[in-house]
């Protein structure tokens, strides 16, 4: 196998699972190594956090085959976090709600995603995205081999969306660790990913994220969708930019989709 | 001092070391409905009490863990919502508890005092259960704190970073029963929330960290106490009644002084 020789932080295969009538997972089969970024795209509904908790093994899978590199440590970033206003809580306390932490290490750890100055701000005064990079500063305290991250874009402006994405491409550079990025918009971690993972209840397809964008099964999940942000991000000039002509499958899919052309 | 104030004024504060920090949780959980549920619960377990002639703080303690066991059932069928349910099953068993209280004919049944509470009628068999069972109710929130606070922060990250987030919720729901139990009698089945509540409530505003409301919520149910005994002495009011207006009091006084500061 190629994984032991990629280091593979977790393996699993044949996934089966089913809540209630509803399947949300058939036949899965996923592995993340050391030092890749995986991103897992898909409707909402798709089974991404179910997926993710069944790999980190906080839900049994019906059946199937789940295998974790010994003693692997996770840093988390859930997809969402609302701490009620009730609760006096600072992001000194936060960081150190259920692991030991040192001043110097709390401080460093905040000063690797560029949140130095908060450590005495009360968590509900941060911004989405100052809010993010702490909850990313806490799971570096853990020293993390797999960082597992829950559409971390959400509530952060457009410009912080990158920069916090280019974060976690450098903390992975820095520190060589796995990274799995759940998100429903793949032209926004395109070039922040190496592999991504096409879910809609059974991987849909699964490749390099410009491969899958051409992916036929991935057009037709996403068909509608893509072009909508397409058309949101055209300012932006993504494609105009890239390599060969990319412009085209955008165009296609345009006239394919004239709703999404608008 | 007359005796009787002395023991309900050890009784009252008593109450408030445990209501304390207790209560902070309720408030950061948002769980002051389930307490009042479980609460209205306990003129069930008071009727059981009676009924088969055991001590009534048992007898709340099953109607109540009873109301969570159902509660929790019913949770994971996950047709109606956790306030829907909570409505129905506090009020059924209120309505009961009221049913199951009158047909008790041989016994008269103070009923205004189980309502109410009747502070200056505890006892020295009282005082025991409120500072043994007190002690040991903060044994078990403190061997819990870190575990339920993570919970409250983030229940998803908290099961991540490996907390028994149904364990930790589970025992802390028994534990808000317990508390109801050896604290009914103070202060009633219908104003114990309120001790639980109104304290953290008006301690959020001078807190920095989640221990530091702890403390001040001690304080402040501790203070609500005294000047609602005194009040009800000076006036000849019911005592539980007081507690509770003095509570409200320091609360909106916390109010107002968040106002006038926050007006810099």
């Amino acid at each position: 196998m190629t994984n032991d020789a990629r280091r593979s932080l977790v393996t699993a295969a044949n996934l089966h699972l089913r809540i209630g009538e509803t399947t949300i997972l058939h036949d899965v089969g996923l592995d993340i190594a050391a030092g890749e970024i995986l991103t897992l795209i898909g409707p909402n509904g798709a089974g991404k956090t179910t997926l993710v908790r069944v790999l980190l093994g906080l839900l049994k899978p019906d059946s199937g085959a789940v295998r974790r590199k010994e003693g692997l440590s996770v840093g988390y970033l859930p997809q969402s976090f609302e701490v009620d206003h009730s609760l006096p809580l600072t992001v000194r306390r936060l960081l150190r709600l259920t692991q030991k932490a040192s001043a110097g290490q709390m401080a460093e750890s905040l000063e690797e995603v560029g949140a130095g100055d908060l450590l005495d701000h009360p968590v509900q005064s941060l911004s989405g995205g100052e809010r993010q990079r702490v909850l990313l500063a806490r799971a570096l305290l853990r020293d993390p081999e797999l960082l597992v991250l829950d559409e971390p874009i959400q509530n952060v402006d457009v410009n912080g969306q990158s920069e916090l994405y280019r974060l976690i491409a450098k903390i992975r550079d820095d520190r060589g660790c796995g990274v799995i990025l759940i998100s429903h918009d793949l032209h926004l971690v395109m070039a922040f990913t190496d592999r991504v993972v096409c879910l809609n209840r059974h991987i849909c397809c699964t490749g390099h994220p410009e491969a899958v964008s051409k992916n036929p099964e991935y057009l037709a999940l996403f068909g509608k969708h893509a072009a909508e942000s397409l058309a949101v991000y055209t300012h932006k000039h993504d494609h105009v930019h890239g390599p060969e002509g990319e412009i085209l499958p955008v165009e296609r899919e345009e006239a394919r989709h004239p709703h999404g052309g608008a | 001092m007359e005796d009787f104030m002395l023991r309900g004024l050890m009784g009252g504060v008593g109450v408030a070391l445990v209501t304390g920090p207790v209560g902070c949780f309720i408030v950061w959980r948002k769980m002051a409905y389930f307490g009042n549920s479980m609460a209205h619960t306990a003129l069930l377990g008071v009727a059981i009490g009676f009924a088969f002639g055991i001590d009534l703080r048992l007898g709340i303690l099953i109607s109540c863990m009873s109301l969570t066991i159902l509660l929790v059932f019913l949770q994971s069928r996950k047709t109606l919502s956790t306030d829907t349910l909570l409505g129905i099953l506090a009020h059924m068993a209120l309505a009961v508890g009221f049913i199951a209280v009158s047909l008790l004919e041989t016994i008269r049944v103070d009923l205004m005092g189980y309502l109410f509470g009747d502070i200056l009628a505890v006892g020295a068999l009282d005082l025991w259960w409120i500072y043994l069972g007190g002690a040991a109710a903060l044994g078990v929130l403190a061997w819990l704190w870190r575990g339920l606070l993570a919970v409250t922060v983030n229940e998803e990250l908290a099961s991540a970073e490996g907390v028994p987030t149904f364990a930790v919720k589970l025992v802390f729901m028994i534990l808000i029963a317990f508390i109801i139990a050896v604290a009914m009698k103070l202060i009633g089945i219908l104003l114990i929330i309120s001790m639980l509540i109104i304290p953290p409530a008006a301690a959020r505003r001078f807190s920095k960290t989640p221990e530091q409301m702890a403390a001040l919520a001690v304080l402040a149910g501790v203070v609500s106490v005294a000047a609602g005994l005194w009040a009800s002495l000076e006036w000849n009011a019911p005592a539980g009644p007081c507690v509770v207006v003095a509570a409200s009091a320091l609360f909106l006084f916390s109010y107002v002084w968040e106002m006038i500061a926050g007006g810099r």
